[in-house]
């Protein structure tokens, strides 16, 4: 057998997994005319996109909960629209946290002519999305996205009800400086939208705060081994880490770090902030400083944390009081013009002025959350705890913030 | 000196794992010929068997050490069974065919694998049990963890074991005898499908170790997560001379620290700014001790192709592939 045999064997294999790779087909991105009459049975289409697949599908199932139990609610008090009364139906779409499937399934909602979206669950999926709603004028609502780019692209359609990254990026970099003070902090990414964003603000921030920051590290949204990165970082002996990424890579990342004795305090934004991070680090998570944007799930209104519980039988994760939020934002906007058509409601949802699961909610003029909360987080004997919330520039603690609620 | 060292000691564990993945690429290929690449997803289901055995038992009590050890069993178990199910359905009919018909076969059987795996295992990134309590050794200011220590020591006695069974035992006659030439071998007496069907299933089995290893040191499993390894594996067996089974060995471990000391050092090397001249160029990025980093550690990936390349092009027979005769 000769080798030039063997590396032509090589070269039809990578050509054939080349060409599978390049198999998946990428959706026309054609625009709908914006109509949307409500079929004769007056059911109206409510679009939740989210991953149900993959690394973060139990956020995603989460997210879709939240949804899901608002518009059984709107079922249950026998909404009319119009005269007639209105049967809601969640159109629920996995997207598997995949930019590429992202836009496939909105345009798919888009043909399905649902009367508005809530999602997409990650920033990487929400932007390319956007477009497609905006040009067939479908309002789309994220409880989660929280990357700027989202509403910076001047979508009319467009809103969430969390908050931005350049407010959760400064937010746990300000924590993390005053209560710390760190000396040297590492800030690592993992590539995406999300990552990159949050990364920048926290570096920003650091920056300002007169706290050195090395030269920024990378990962991928699929690394598992971060040991040459962390071995690296360990030689500049850093106070802190910052990580910008999900849990899925954030677990191995902090246990890793552990093992090799790095002794700095772990901090990561809300891709990273859940209970998953103890199974995820094992021990290793003990200690760890997170942020989430908007308010802990555990700080919702009692009614929408009874009724979750009451339905699905476990406490909600993350966004699903938000996503609850957004899903009764949209209804309420249609009661209220009494048409589930896009153009006629979408007015009233830029106006909105709504009190729900989460607070108070009004939009900006771009579609972000007014005065957006951002909770900031310790673990500690393998659960996360809230230890203070930030808001619009202020701190407080956390017992503080509760008693501001109302008691929770 | 001592991030050196923690560089290179990560490079042993991970060129370990790549070394004992692809002893089961070179000793098939050896044989047959055949790029067995299944032989990753066979490695995922050994790390998802072993996760699945150690989550249910973990809750009856028994020591950790116990568990992991039943958790390999069980998942050697289940790999060599796969190892023979494939070689008897995909490749075995197409023994003789054109050698380009039971390598698509191997892709599909790759793909069918990990999609089985899907089903069974969801898409989710599983955290692996972490049963055993990690302990940290410090030396010449690196750290060292019990794992990685018996991951490396576990892959020095594989690699004793497999010699001692190529060399000493009358499998591994049969098993050189067929590599050398599986015709005259047949004429011999040598029962040369039972030889190939030893090689798949002792491949598979040395695939369950590696399996648990990955799962074990970094505490996750994924249904992908073969894919990759499987690829790196191979590029390690091609970098070593693929089917010379001490090769495997060498150019695993190489692969690892090559890709354990480049991903720690691509960062800084590519910074423009180190740069005299290139650094006056890009005054704004630079001033104040800024950084213009052109390739970042996230390419970490991408060290095992270019080696893969290199030595195709420049060492096809690759490090110690002269002795193309003595394959097994």
């Amino acid at each position: 057998m000769t080798q030039v045999k063997f590396g032509s064997i090589i070269l039809a294999a990578a050509v054939a997994a080349a060409l599978a790779a390049c198999g998946e087909q990428k959706p026309a991105p054609k625009a709908e005319a914006a109509k949307a009459p409500p079929p004769p049975s007056m059911e109206i289409k409510i679009g939740h996109v989210a991953p149900l697949t993959g690394g973060i599908a139990h956020l995603g199932k989460d997210n879709e909960n939240g949804a899901r139990l608002a518009i059984e609610e709107a079922n249950a008090a026998k909404i009319k629209i119009d005269g007639k009364e209105v049967k809601f139906v969640l159109v629920a779409e996995d997207d598997q946290a995949d930019p590429k499937v992202g836009t496939t399934v909105a345009q798919k909602l888009v043909d399905a002519k649902v009367a508005g979206v809530v999602g997409h669950l990650n920033s990487g999926t929400s932007i390319p999305a956007s477009p497609l709603y905006s040009q067939a004028g479908i309002p789309v609502i994220s409880g989660s996205a929280t990357n700027p780019k989202l509403t910076e692209q001047g979508f009319k359609t467009q809103f969430r009800v969390v908050a931005r990254d350049d407010q959760q990026g400064p937010a746990i970099a300000n924590f993390l400086a005053t209560e710390n003070k760190p000396k040297l902090v590492a800030v690592i990414d993992d590539a995406t939208a999300y990552g990159e964003g949050i990364a920048n603000e926290v570096e920003k921030t650091l920056k300002a705060a007169n706290v050195k920051v090395l030269p920024r590290e990378k990962g991928t949204d699929k690394t598992t081994d971060w040991k040459a990165v962390l071995t690296k970082l360990k030689g500049k002996a850093p106070d802190a880490v910052f990580y910008g990424g999900m849990d899925a890579t954030g677990g191995p990342l902090m246990k890793q770090g552990r093992e090799l004795g790095i002794k700095a305090v772990f901090s990561f934004g809300d891709g990273a902030c859940t209970d998953e991070m103890t199974k995820l680090a094992g021990p290793a998570a003990e200690g760890l400083l997170c942020s989430q944007a908007g308010i802990p799930p555990q700080a919702a209104s009692k009614a929408f944390l009874d009724a979750y519980k009451k339905k699905y039988n476990v406490d909600p994760i993350l966004y699903a009081p938000f996503t609850y939020d957004a899903t009764n934002l949209l209804i309420a906007a249609m009661k209220k013009v009494d048409s589930a058509d896009p153009a006629k409601y979408l007015p009233e949802l830029a106006k909105s002025e709504f009190s729900g699961a989460t607070g108070k909610i009004a939009f900006d003029a771009k579609g972000d959350r007014k005065d957006a909360e951002i909770t900031i987080f310790t673990m500690k004997g393998g659960k996360i705890e809230p230890v203070a919330v930030v808001k619009g520039g202020s701190t407080m603690s956390y017992a503080d913030f509760l008693k501001s609620m109302g008691g929770g | 000196m001592d991030i050196f060292l923690q560089q290179v000691i990560n490079g042993l564990t991970l060129g370990s794992v790549y070394a004992v993945v692809a002893l089961g690429y070179t000793m098939v290929y050896g044989i047959i010929q055949l790029i067995n690449f299944a032989h990753g997803e066979v490695v995922m289901i050994g790390a998802m068997v072993a996760f699945s055995v150690i989550t249910t038992l973990a809750a009856a009590g028994l020591p950790p050490l116990a568990l992991v050890l039943l958790g390999v069993a069980c998942a050697m178990v289940v790999c060599m069974l796969v190892g023979y199910g494939v070689e008897r359905l995909a490749y075995r009919p197409l023994r003789g065919a054109p050698r380009l018909a039971p390598l698509i076969t191997a892709i599909g059987v790759s793909i069918i694998l990990q999609h089985v795996a899907m089903l069974v295992w969801t898409r989710n990134v599983i955290a692996f049990p972490q049963i055993i309590k990690i302990e940290l050794y410090t030396f010449g200011g690196a750290t060292i963890t019990n794992v990685q220590l018996a991951i490396v020591v576990l892959c020095v006695v594989i690699m004793a074991g497999l010699a001692g069974l190529v060399y000493r035992t009358r499998l591994g006659a049969a098993m050189r005898a067929t590599a050398q030439n599986s015709k005259v071998a047949g004429l011999m007496g040598i029962d040369v499908n039972r030889v190939i069907a030893a090689t798949f299933v002792i491949g598979a089995a040395l695939g369950a170790v590696a399996g648990v290893m990955v799962g074990t040191y970094y505490g996750i499993a994924q249904y992908t997560m073969g894919s990759i390894l499987g690829l790196k594996a191979f590029a390690a067996a091609v970098l070593g001379g693929i089917g010379n089974i001490p090769g495997a060995m060498v150019g695993g471990v190489l692969l690892g620290v090559v890709e354990a000391l480049g991903a720690g050092y691509i960062g800084d090397l590519t910074d423009l700014c180190r740069y005299g001249w290139l650094a006056s160029l890009l005054d704004e990025r630079c001033a104040q001790g800024g950084h213009f980093i052109l390739f970042g550690s996230n390419y970490q990936d991408v060290f095992a192709f270019v080696v893969l390349i290199l030595v195709l092009v420049f060492r096809p027979s690759g490090l110690l592939g002269e002795r193309v005769g003595d394959r097994a």
